[in-house]
C-alpha cells in the first residue's frame, strides 16, 4: 500500500509568551513542533506499512526550516518526503493550498492519503477534505481506527458522547486522523541517523505547473483580517503549583463561594 | 566561529527532550521519594539509541561524538536529573574501556551496554581515597594466571545493578611514583568476591543507584587487565577528561530546568497586585541565570567540540566542569528562592533540583580539584 501523509510544523504555544507582529503570530522565539494530529497520522501510516508492506511518503508545505517536520517523520519510519517550498504559497487560503497539494499529489499513485483532523495553529480542519474534493476522491474525517481491506478501507469515526461510526471507502481515499488513534513512537537515534542519508524532494510552484498569480493572498477568496491575543480579564485568579495543589486550591475556592454543597 | 548545531544534532535534541518529557515527568517524584528507578525506562532509552551514542559503530554504538552524548544528557537532566542519571550513567566506564580495553573486552561489554542488556559501573573511589585516587588501597595481586582483588569501594554508581565493573586497584603499591601504582581490571559482578550494598539517604539524584562495594578475594583472569599494567592513574585522568564533559551537560540541563521553572512561576504568581515577573529583583535573577547557563554551555560545547576533533584540553574541561556545576547550584538556589514556600516542598520540581544540584560540584572531580587543574595550566 502506498500511503501519503501531509504533515505540518506548528508553533508550540502552550507556555509561550505570544506576540503579534504585523497581523501574524511572531514566530521568532517560538519552538516549532509537529502538529499533534499529523504525528498520529504518520504513526498510523508507518504501522499500516509495517504490518502489510508498502511505502509512506510525507509532504509538507512551508519555509526552509520546516524541513525538520519531514525529517522527524522519516526518522519515525516513513520512506520518502517532499517539501513544497515557495514564497508564492504564502498567504494562500485553505482552498488554494488544497489546489497546491492536489497538483503535487495527483500523479503519485497513492492508495491512501492521511492528514491530521486539524492543525493546532489555524484549526481549519479543511486540508484533507478540500484535497479530497480537488482530487475527486472519497473521504472520511475524525478517524480513530483504520482497517485496510481489498480495494477499500474501513474507517471508525469518532462522534460525540463516545459514539462512533464505521464507514467503508473505496481506495484511493483521503482520511483525516484524530488524536488518540494510536500511541506515536518516540524518534530514535537510529531513525535520525537513517535520515542523514536520505534526500528530501524540494518542489516550487513552477515544478507543479502552478502560476504564481493563482497562488497566495491575491488568489485566495478568504483573506486574513487580524489576529488578537486573549484580552486580560478582570478578576481572574491564577492558581499555581502542582496538579494536586491546584486542585486543592480550586476546591477550596469553590467551597468558599458556595459552589460545592 | 559557528555555534549552531547541525540538522542532525537539532533532531537529536528534540528527540531526547520528547523522550524525557514523556517518560520522566510523571515518575520523577515517585523515584525521588522511594530512592528507586524503573529500569524499563533505561531499556526503552536503549531501544531508541539514546544510550552510548559515543560508542564506536564497530561495538554497536552510533559512533557519534561526546557533543551529541552531551546534548542528550542536557535534555534528560533538564527534565529530571535523577532519571537522566538512571538512564545515562549505565555506560560509566565505557569511555575508559573504549580508549584502553582489548578488542575482546570491548566486544564483550560495549554492545551489551548499547543494547540495554547490561549496565556497567566503575569502582574507583574508596573510603579513604576520594580526590586523591593515587591513595586507593584496593590491591590486585597476581596468582598464577589470575589476579586476586581485595579492598572496598565507596559511592559506586550502579554498584548493585551493574553486570560489569571496572576496578581501580594497586598492582605496584610500593612504586615510588604514585602515578604508577595502579591498574584497571574488568570484572563481572556476579562472581564470588564482589558484594555490592545499596546506599540510601542520598541528598539528590535519588533515582540513581549508589552502592558500596566489598571486594574479597575476587579472582579475575590475567586478561581482565585493561591496557598496560601500572597505567591506571593516567587512564583515569584520560577517562575523567571525557566524563567530566557529561557532568557539564548535566549541570547545564539542571540549570535550564531551574530557569524554566522560575520563568513559569514568575509569570503565574501574583504578589502585591502584580506578577512576580514584574519585580526587578526577580528579573535580574533570571537574567543572571540565563547568562550563566549560556556561558556554561558555550564553555562545555567548546571542550566537547575540541574533544571530538581529537584535542583533549585538560584545563578547558576543568574550567567547564567547575563553572557549569557552580551555575547549576546557584540556579537551583535562586529558583527555590523565587518559589518561596512552595519551592520548599517536593511536589515542586525546584526542590528536587536544589537537592540534585550539589553532587555536580562533588563527583568526578570536586570544584576544588578542578580549580587546581586550571591553576596548574597557568602557574605550573
Amino acid at each position: 500500500m502506498k500511503i501519503l501523509v501531509l504533515v505540518k510544523n506548528v508553533p508550540e504555544v502552550a507556555e509561550a509568551e505570544l506576540e503579534i507582529e504585523q497581523g501574524a503570530l511572531d514566530l521568532e522565539d517560538l519552538e516549532m513542533v509537529v502538529n499533534e494530529w499529523d504525528n498520529y497520522a504518520v504513526e498510523e501510516a508507518v504501522r499500516l506499512t509495517e504490518a502489510a508492506g508498502g511505502d509512506v511518503h510525507l509532504m509538507t508545505l512551508g519555509g526552509e526550516d520546516d524541513e525538520d517536520v519531514l525529517r522527524r517523520g522519516l526518522a519515525m519510519g516513513a520512506h520518502s518526503a517532499t517539501h513544497l517550498c515557495d514564497e508564492a504559497f504564502e498567504g494562500s487560503d485553505p482552498t488554494t493550498l488544497a489546489r497546491v497539494f492536489a497538483a503535487a499529489v495527483k500523479d503519485g499513485g497513492y492508495d491512501l492519503i492521511l492528514t491530521g483532523v486539524q492543525s493546532a495553529d489555524l484549526g481549519q480542519a479543511s486540508t484533507g477534505v478540500l484535497l479530497a474534493q480537488e482530487l475527486g476522491l472519497p473521504h472520511a474525517t475524525m478517524a480513530i481506527a483504520l482497517e485496510p481491506g481489498a480495494g477499500e478501507v474501513t474507517v471508525t469515526r469518532e462522534l460525540e458522547n463516545n459514539t462512533s461510526e464505521k464507514v467503508a471507502l473505496p481506495l484511493p481515499a483521503v482520511v483525516t486522523v484524530q488524536s488518540g488513534i494510536n500511541q506515536p513512537r518516540y524518534v530514535s537515534i537510529m531513525g535520525i541517523r537513517k535520515v542523514r542519508k536520505m534526500t528530501i524532494e524540494m518542489l516550487e510552484a513552477g515544478d507543479l505547473g502552478l502560476e504564481s498569480q493563482a497562488l497566495g493572498r491575491e488568489a485566495s477568496s478568504v483573506a486574513g483580517q487580524s489576529l488578537a491575543l486573549p484580552p486580560v480579564g478582570e478578576g481572574a485568579q491564577m492558581l499555581t503549583g502542582s496538579l494536586d495543589s491546584v486542585c486543592g486550591q480550586a476546591a477550596a475556592i469553590l467551597r468558599e463561594k458556595g459552589g460545592l454543597a | 566561529m559557528d555555534f549552531s548545531l547541525s540538522k542532525e544534532q537539532r533532531d537529536i535534541v528534540k528527540a531526547a527532550r520528547e523522550f524525557a518529557q514523556g517518560e520522566f515527568t510523571g515518575r520523577a517524584l515517585e523515584f525521588d521519594r522511594s530512592e528507586s528507578f524503573d529500569l524499563d525506562i533505561w531499556r526503552a532509552a536503549c531501544d531508541l539509541g539514546f544510550v552510548g551514542t559515543f560508542i564506536a559503530e564497530e561495538y554497536g554504538g552510533a559512533g557519534l561524538g561526546f557533543l551529541e552524548h552531551s546534548l542528550i544528557t542536557e535534555e534528560f537532566w533538564a527534565v529530571d536529573p535523577g532519571c537522566g542519571q538512571g538512564v545515562l550513567s549505565v555506560t560509566f566506564g565505557s569511555e575508559l574501556l573504549q580508549l584502553f580495553g582489548s578488542e575482546e573486552q570491548k566486544h564483550m561489554v560495549l554492545p551489551e551496554l548499547v543494547e540495554g542488556k547490561a549496565i556497567m559501573c566503575s569502582c574507583i573511589t574508596e573510603p579513604e581515597a576520594g580526590s586523591d585516587p593515587s591513595r586507593a588501597a584496593t590491591t590486585a595481586v597476581r596468582d598464577g594466571d589470575e589476579w586476586v582483588i581485595n579492598g572496598s569501594k565507596m559511592f559506586i554508581t550502579n554498584g548493585t545493578t551493574a553486570k560489569w565493573a571496572l576496578i581501580f586497584a594497586a598492582t605496584d603499591p610500593d612504586n615510588s611514583d604514585r602515578h604508577a601504582r595502579h591498574s584497571f581490571f574488568l570484572a563481572p559482578t556476579d562472581g564470588p568476591g564482589f558484594q555490592a550494598t545499596k546506599l540510601t539517604g542520598k541528598l539528590g539524584i535519588r533515582a540513581s543507584d549508589t552502592a558500596e562495594v566489598a571486594l574479597s578475594n575476587l579472582r579475575v583472569p590475567a586478561d581482565a587487565l585493561v591496557g598496560q599494567l601500572g597505567q591506571g592513574f593516567s587512564q583515569l585522568m584520560a577517562f575523567f577528561n571525557r566524563t567530566r564533559l557529561h557532568i557539564c551537560a548535566q549541570a547545564v540541563g539542571l540549570a535550564r530546568g531551574c530557569l524554566e521553572e522560575s520563568v513559569k512561576h514568575l509569570k503565574g504568581r501574583m504578589q502585591f497586585g502584580q506578577p512576580l515577573a514584574g519585580f526587578q529583583v526577580n528579573r535580574f535573577k533570571v537574567a543572571e541565570m540565563a547568562t550563566r547557563i549560556r556561558a556554561s554551555r558555550n564553555l562545555y560545547w567548546e571542550a566537547a567540540w575540541s574533544m571530538d576533533r581529537g584535542k583533549v584540553d585538560h584545563g578547558l574541561i576543568a574550567m567547564a566542569k567547575w563553572f557549569s556545576a557552580r551555575t547549576a547550584v546557584e540556579a537551583a538556589d535562586e529558583a527555590l528562592q523565587i518559589h518561596g514556600g512552595y519551592g520548599y516542598f517536593d511536589e515542586y520540581k525546584v526542590q528536587r533540583l536544589y537537592r540534585d544540584a550539589k553532587i555536580l560540584e562533588i563527583y568526578e572531580g570536586t570544584k576544588e580539584v578542578e580549580k587546581i587543574i586550571v591553576a596548574g595550566t597557568l602557574l605550573g
